[in-house]
């Protein structure tokens, strides 16, 4: 009996201490004694479900034992006799939270948590470990062992993201209709930043960091089945397609492989399928704006047999669109790139000098490689070698610089 | 939760005409947070040119011209405001017309019961 019951505890724990955790955020308002009272809750069920039996909805006996446990430690804190107005209002608080919860559907507490940990408030620095050890559960160690910084460091800044929420009242709220659709966008940039540091670390050795992807991956999803929305679709399906050419992006010694290039036997075709299913449903909505647009160009490479066999003018014309909705020189770069393979190494070399005049994106590596390259293709080797070498001198990656210093050993002298 | 609204801006950017419009849009929204409750205290300040800085060290006191630092923007006026959360700061401080030019800087103050209370 006692065996099985630490087993299903050990389960529970697992499954749902996340959520459980979510919902005593919301009800007392601070991490930490959510974290506690969690605990103290975990605690009382080794202690009397052995003997007591599993409660009938264990999650929610978990949820009020929490809840109970966290106004004992507030009264105990307090003095005797002491309790002062604020204390009192809080405990009232927690009370009231407790005897709504049972209306109150548990899932609907992590999408709170997810809007509270990407708070516009918080620093982006902060808000993506907060995110990844509350949302997410992972340790403080997990988090610094893939931003490759010291625990010290990222305990500290989890701690600085905590206190501020405490300190500076951040509501553990979904936010109002009018400003839904803004704090959509944080979250959603918070999920992309921590699946784009997964998938091409900014600097050091390794170019992905499968975990990493995988948080954001997993996140999104958690995302979309609480929250319904084209956009949340579309990073979604960018993420999936993404990660389809996860395998074939780096060759046996970690050097990069150019799109071009790779192995497309090797893409996953079940993750490309996905992808395209969830694009083409999100252009149907017709409320879709920059993920799904990129993710229809990520289908459009996915679906072609080969470099040759891809819909350029489609992608062109994606990049038109998605330049209307978000104007910028990475995007002119990456349709000038599309135009290249469209209309021939000419008309897209314009482009791109056409940017670099401007003075935008002189010290962008990819501008200047994808400068490099078409030089390269157009036959004027001396000035491709100046392009490749400008973004090797610009590069801090180690996978990017051995491709650069590869391309020019390669080039006729 | 109380939170002060520091209000910062290059004082040179504003034009006579709008700064009077301004103050007129202002009082309007303190009449408004005034009849919710939410008001607790507001003002302009005069230019940065008339601040004096006091400094005790070492006993001595040093009284100097001016502000304490010398940035492009100056502190220029400040809310003080009873509210919800830092998400209803945060709704007030944009529709203040100062946070068109400049940066309003929003700060829960620190809970201190043993102050006196009026």
């Amino acid at each position: 009996m006692n065996h099985s019951v630490n087993q299903f505890l050990d389960e529970l724990y697992q499954r749902s201490s996340r959520h459980i955790f979510a919902s005593l955020v919301r009800s007392l308002g601070d991490f930490d004694s959510a974290e506690e009272a969690m605990q103290d809750a975990f605690a009382s069920a080794v202690h009397q479900w052995p003997t007591e039996g599993i409660p009938e909805n264990p999650v929610s006996w978990l949820v009020s034992t929490g809840r109970f446990k966290a106004i004992d430690r507030i009264r105990r804190s307090a003095k005797l006799g002491e309790l002062s107005e604020d204390i009192a209002i809080r405990i009232d608080a927690i009370s009231s939270s407790n005897a709504l919860k049972s209306t109150h559907p548990i899932e609907d507490d992590r999408l709170r948590l997810i809007f509270t940990c990407c708070h516009p408030a918080i620093d982006p620095a902060v808000q993506v470990p907060l995110t990844l050890r509350e949302v997410c559960g992972l340790t403080t160690e997990e988090i610094a062992s893939a931003f490759l910084t010291e625990p010290k460091t990222m305990a500290q800044r989890l701690v600085r993201g905590k206190a501020k929420i405490r300190d500076a009242r951040i509501p553990v709220e979904i936010p109002e209709a009018s400003e839904l659709p803004a704090r959509l966008d944080s979250v959603l940039s918070v999920i992309y930043l921590i699946f784009n540091e997964g998938y091409s670390a900014s600097r050091g050795e390794s170019l992905t960091r499968v975990e990493l992807t995988t948080e954001a991956i997993r996140l999104c999803r958690l995302l979309l089945s609480l929250h319904e929305d084209s956009e949340v679709r579309g990073l979604l399906a960018l993420m999936i397609l993404h990660e389809s050419r996860h395998e074939t992006r780096t060759d046996s010694s970690g050097d990069i492989v150019l799109l071009d290039e790779q192995d497309r036997t090797r893409w996953n075709q079940e993750l490309i399928i996905e992808g395209c299913e969830l694009v083409e449903q999100s252009l149907r909505s017709g409320r879709f704006g920059t993920y799904t647009l990129q993710a229809a160009i990520a289908a459009v490479h996915a679906q072609a047999k080969s470099p040759t066999d891809t819909d350029w003018s489609q992608i062109v014309a994606l990049y038109d669109v998605l330049l209307r909705i978000t104007p910028g020189p990475i995007v002119q770069l990456n349709r000038a790139v599309a135009l290249a393979m469209r209309d021939g190494p000419d008309s897209g070399l314009a482009v791109i000098d056409a940017i670099l005049q401007r003075g935008e994106l002189c010290h962008y590596t990819l501008a200047h490689s994808a400068r490099g390259e078409l030089l390269l293709r157009l036959g004027r080797i001396e000035l491709a070698r100046e392009a490749f070498q400008a973004a090797l001198s610009l590069s801090s990656q180690a996978s990017e610089q051995r491709f650069l210093e590869k391309k020019l050993a390669k080039l006729p002298q | 939760m109380k939170y002060m609204l520091l209000i910062y801006g290059a004082e040179s950017s504003w034009t006579d005409a709008e700064r009077h419009s301004c103050m007129v849009e202002s009082m309007g929204i303190c009449k408004e947070l005034e009849a919710s409750g939410k008001w607790i205290a507001s003002s302009p300040l005069h230019s940065v040119d008339t601040a004096t800085s006091v400094r005790v060290r070492d006993g001595k006191r040093q009284i100097t011209d001016g502000p304490f630092a010398e940035t492009a923007e100056q502190l220029g006026g400040y809310y003080i405001i009873d509210v919800e959360d830092i998400d209803e700061a945060i709704a007030i401080a944009s529709r203040i017309p100062p946070a068109k030019k400049g940066t309003v800087e929003i700060r829960p103050l620190f809970d201190l019961p043993e102050l006196p209370q009026n």
